[in-house]
């Protein structure tokens, strides 16, 4: 076995008490003593502090940046203003998708943050640009998340001038005197930020953070737990190579300019799958799921019909914290996919009812000003 | 009350009266599984065999099973725990037992580890 890598953050996590689990190739945090579920409720009253410097964290440079990332993903850019960001795919030829991204203008150059799982792909993709642009991974920089509704009030007494900035938004600021790179959004559902530090600074600027009455450090799993209620994807169980963006339901991510009837239609890959199936619609989709029972659903659920038919299957599922009830995402065939449908999934070999629910299932609450 | 006997996989077993037995999981495992939300156990008149899966718990993170320590035919299940898994997180040997089992081969318990050699096993595993 390959030796596992530490985030800059690793001593601290050991300090605080976390219980930690390889992942991604790093040993992560999965949990602090609280356990998932105080640590989820926490973030949903309060605000956590999570370590994500384990995810990829790349700058694009030059005039043609812009341009060329336009070649990987089906998604606007060229056009992105100064310090907004976007939610990315990079699609492969068939249209399926092989990591899900944020993408920021930063200005003098595109700051790019890909999955810690897909790292390496995802760096070799870019790299296929380096004729156009500058990459550069930012390998020695951490990335830390702070989400909750009462992010923002933490964060104010550190730097206050975050709190000008909107959702899908970034400043550039010095935070203890360190420069930071700072975008106003998370993977929780929640208000809060992501803060991209240097390596040496990350565990003091934790550290302050830490300090602040409402902040306590959630691990991964509650991560998981938050996203899902949230109806977030997580790469390599609800987005993958097999899925593509119209599948995935992700309709919303795929800017207009780039779709068949656009200005800069096409130009990535699989936009001929992609474009068709935009216009004769698709045969399954990503619904959320709602177990009726106590019993959670888990990834890898077969879903049948009445007629106990396979007709999908769960990709992500388990228990949500903040309604107290088993939730789940996954596939189903467009047929099936109306809210409300009544389906079954097979947990253990015995069907459970289960219906299909909207997403998300807690309410996204971010802050837009 | 009798001394509680132990499995590899974490469960507990104390004798009650005659040949019933109640059953749970340790601390350690309660620990190690975080929080529980969710707990399926066999019905009463069920047989269950030592060793073989029985029931099962889930965290919110993952799902595992629950092997009986011992054979014989289930007396009682603990309904409570049923209605709020947590009490298995919050009292694993009391309030947070499982099942009750009519013990078939009370011979069986010789191969289970009394409260010293568990205690070395948790050593060992906490290294």
């Amino acid at each position: 076995m390959s030796e596992l890598a530490r985030t800059p953050l690793y001593d601290l996590h050991l300090e605080l008490g976390a219980k930690m689990v390889p992942f991604a190739g790093y040993e992560m945090p999965v949990q602090y003593p609280a356990g998932i579920m105080k640590e989820h409720l926490h973030t949903r009253a309060q605000a956590g502090l999570f370590d994500v410097s384990h995810m990829g964290q790349v700058r694009l440079a030059g005039a043609q940046a812009a341009t060329a990332l336009e070649t990987l993903v089906p998604v606007d850019v060229l056009d992105l203003g100064l310090n907004h960001q976007r939610y990315a795919l990079f699609t492969n030829d068939q249209g399926g998708i092989l990591d899900d991204l944020m993408i920021t203008q930063a200005g003098d150059h595109l700051f790019v943050v890909v999955n810690a799982a897909c790292k390496e792909q995802d760096l070799a993709l870019l790299r296929t640009l380096e004729d156009r642009c500058e990459v550069k991974e930012l390998s020695d920089r951490a990335l830390l998340a702070l989400q909750g509704p009462q992010a923002a009030q933490a964060m104010a007494r550190i730097a206050p001038e975050l709190n000008r900035l909107v959702f899908m938004t970034a400043a550039r600021v010095e935070i203890q005197g360190t420069d930071c790179f700072v975008t106003r959004s998370g993977y929780t559902g929640e208000d809060g930020f992501e803060i991209s530090v240097p390596a040496e600074q990350a565990e003091s600027l934790a550290r302050a953070l830490l300090a602040q009455p409402e902040v306590q450090p959630i691990g991964l799993g509650a991560r998981d737990s938050l996203r899902l209620e949230a109806g977030l994807c997580l790469y390599g169980h609800d987005i993958d190579t097999q899925t593509t963006p119209v599948e995935a339901s992700l309709l919303w991510a795929l800017s207009k300019v780039r779709r068949a009837d656009g200005a800069r239609a096409g130009g990535f890959p699989g936009a001929a799958v992609i474009h068709r199936q935009i216009a004769e619609g698709v045969t399954r989709k990503r619904v959320g799921i709602q177990p009726e029972g106590k019993a959670p659903v888990r990834d890898g659920a077969t879903l049948v019909d009445n007629d106990s038919q396979p007709i999908g299957a769960v990709t992500s599922g388990g228990f949500g914290p903040s309604i107290a009830r088993p939730i789940a995402m996954g596939y189903v065939t467009t047929a099936q996919a109306r809210v409300g449908t009544e389906l079954q999934a097979l947990v253990r070999g015995k069907p459970q009812p289960v219906k299909v629910a909207k997403l998300p299932f807690v309410q996204q609450r971010y802050y837009r000003g | 009350m009798s001394a509680m006997k132990y499995t590899e996989d974490h469960e507990w077993l104390r004798l009650e009266s005659g040949d019933t037995a109640v059953v749970g999981i340790t601390h350690h495992a309660q620990e190690q599984l975080g929080d529980l939300v969710y707990v399926e156990l066999p019905t009463v008149g069920s047989e269950v065999s030592q060793g073989v899966d029985s029931g099962t718990i889930e965290s919110v993170k993952a799902a595992s099973e629950l092997k009986a320590p011992a054979s014989g035919t289930v007396v009682e299940i603990n309904e409570a725990l049923v209605d709020d898994p947590g009490l298995a997180n919050k009292d694993p040997t009391g309030e947070g037992w499982f099942i009750k089992i009519k013990l078939s081969n009370p011979s069986e318990l010789e191969a289970l580890m009394d409260q010293a050699a568990y205690d070395k096993l948790l050593e060992e595993l906490n290294g």
